[in-house]
């Protein structure tokens, strides 16, 4: 087996504890692209809601992939073919461990949480939602959790209807609940705001859109890197992941779905693999998931995306969740603390993201200023402009955090915030 | 490495915090939206013409530093300039900008212009530095959709 970096050699030696268990340093040196300067300081990445950065494990996992596995799945009896199809079940089987679902065909592997998104509308959605009916989304989601609904009420004459949120950036509960009515075929909300940071009440939301018989889809992109997901205890319908934020590679997402929903969904996409025969009469379409994975997959990012879990399960979730909330709250405390500087999004339950505007600079010359000091952050709308549109601004500067973040790059954050204000003074 | 103080110059600071120009023209004969959904800059360019001149120019919106500061400083530059002049002014603001022309001492058309030269080694910022000039050309040809950066 390929010799990792860090954690990985030592698996049995994982923190399960404190979070002072939580060896910053040796999470750090797992991760290749942090140890570079930018502009002659250290790189400094607080731009992890957008794409996180990638450990040893998962670039040598995709590397071994290559150079020993490859061949296509589910179709060779060669020996290769058949390594390759139990790599990309493994990972399978990983993913479906790790979001605690109940049978490892209620994962289906897809590009991205925008592509899963598209299939449930364009599947479940299509099916379901009828002249008349309606879609229930928050005021705070990404755009790839409003447009796909706004594509399919279009085509079905239905109504995309949203629910408001406070100036707190918390979903006003009582106002969702006014929406759900008889009309309401399916509520799509987000579990963590990429926007603003906030953690939606799951339960509550599921429980009160089951009281009703409607059946709940979970963003999750922003909340897998960050939190423990459980998707039983959840008991939400269906579950979206991105890859790639979850310091896995790109092209690569999951749409968990419970298996009687997906085994009575339509198709997605036709193509091989997901068929059990063809004639020119008639298909029979295979079972579920192969029902929705339409042509050669992303074998290389699914075996990935395994490692990038494995790595995650070695310094455990709760430890992640724990250090990356002291992370957020030390955040917050400084740059609230600020003058001239107002923190977007202040909700109680928050994760991984702190949005904020300086007086009298617009976030895009903040963006900047901070990159000439190896400060990466996001500035923008951060797709999400009907957020931005609620508090009545074009932007914000958006630091987001992740696991190999440290309260010393907090500080720089904090630093490089005051030479914005020097040079704007 | 790049320096701030190139990109950020006083008198692109002082133009960004009081624009001028910076108004709506009631009786404009030509106007464009400018959008650049990057960053969410937003303008609108006003122009009045007097045949083939540019008789007064204005601009309303909301951006940052860079475009909000270029596009004051595009209307101090065009007033009384024909059509033909502003195409002029705006190929030489945009080699500069890009970097595909040296700024110094080469460039005296470009007057005051010349401080947005520090530009061109921020390659992100060159759609907020020529966010006013699209819209004006837009506005100048009589596009009705809303110009974009992207």
């Amino acid at each position: 087996m390929t010799t990792l970096a860090g954690l990985h050699e030592n698996p049995t030696q994982v923190p399960h504890g404190e979070v002072s268990d939580f060896d910053i340093e040796r999470v750090r040196s797992d991760f290749p692209i942090l140890q570079q300067k930018i502009h002659g300081h250290p790189l400094v990445y607080l731009d992890n809601a957008a794409t996180s950065q990638k450990p040893r494990a998962v670039i040598d996992a995709i590397v071994s992939y290559y150079e020993r596995d490859n061949a296509n799945i589910h179709r060779g009896v060669h020996y290769l073919s058949e390594r390759a199809t139990e790599e990309f079940e493994n990972a399978r089987k990983t993913v479906h461990n790790f979001l605690h679902a109940a049978r490892p065909s209620e994962i289906i592997f897809v590009r991205s949480a925008t592509e899963a998104i598209n299939l449930v509308a364009q599947t479940y959605g299509r099916a379901h939602v009828g002249a008349g009916d309606e879609v229930v989304i928050t005021a705070m989601e990404h755009h790839s959790n409003i447009v796909p609904w706004q594509m399919l009420c279009e085509e079905k004459s239905a109504k995309l209807r949203v629910a408001p949120i406070n100036d707190e950036g918390e979903l006003i509960l009582e106002e969702f609940e006014r929406l759900l009515g008889p009309k309401t075929k399916l509520v799509s909300v987000g579990h963590v705001s990429n926007a603003l940071g906030t953690i939606n009440p799951l339960k509550q939301i599921i429980k009160l859109a089951h009281a009703k018989n409607i059946p709940v889809l979970v963003d999750g992109a922003q909340a897998i890197p960050r939190l423990p997901v459980n998707v039983q205890d959840l008991e939400c319908d269906f579950y979206v992941l991105s890859g790639h934020k979850t310091y896995g590679p790109t092209g690569i997402g999951i749409l968990y779905g419970k298996q009687a929903l997906l085994e009575a969904m339509p198709p997605y996409q036709g193509g091989g693999d997901m068929i059990s025969s063809v004639t020119f009469e008639k298909t029979t379409y295979n079972k579920v998931p192969h029902k929705f994975e339409a042509g050669t997959p992303d074998m290389s990012g699914a075996v990935g995306l395994r490692a990038a879990i494995e790595y995650l399960n070695r310094l455990g979730m709760e430890n992640i969740e724990k250090y990356e909330h002291e992370l957020l709250v030390y955040a917050t405390q400084k740059v609230t603390a600020l003058p001239g500087v107002r923190v977007i999004g202040t909700a109680k339950e928050k994760a991984g993201v702190l949005s904020f505007v300086i007086e009298g600079v617009h976030p895009h010359d903040v963006g900047t200023i901070l990159d000439q000091e190896g400060i990466a952050i996001r500035t923008g709308h951060h797709c999400a402009q009907p957020v931005m549109d609620r508090y009545k601004i074009d932007a914000t500067a958006r630091a987001s955090f992740g696991l190999y973040n440290t309260k010393e790059e907090i500080d720089a954050l904090v630093k490089g915030i005051k030479k914005v204000q020097e040079v704007f003074g | 490495m790049a320096d701030l103080r190139d990109l950020y110059q006083e008198v692109i600071l002082e133009h960004s915090k009081a624009p001028r120009n910076y108004r709506e023209l009631k009786q404009s004969d030509k106007k464009a939206e400018g959008y650049n959904p990057l960053c969410g800059d937003r303008f609108t360019v006003y122009v009045q013409l007097q045949g083939d001149s540019i008789q007064d120019i204005s601009f309303q919106g909301s951006g940052c530093a860079i475009s909000k500061a270029s596009a004051s400083m595009m209307t101090q530059s065009l007033k009384g300039k024909t059509k033909a002049e502003a195409d002029e002014l705006f190929e030489r603001f945009h080699s500069v900008v890009t970097g595909k022309s040296p700024s110094n001492g080469d460039q005296p058309e470009l007057g005051k212009l010349t401080v947005f030269s520090g530009v061109s080694e921020f390659p992100a910022r060159v759609k907020c530095a020529t966010l006013a000039w699209h819209t004006l050309q837009a506005a100048l040809e009589g596009t009705q959709e809303a110009v974009s950066t992207e």
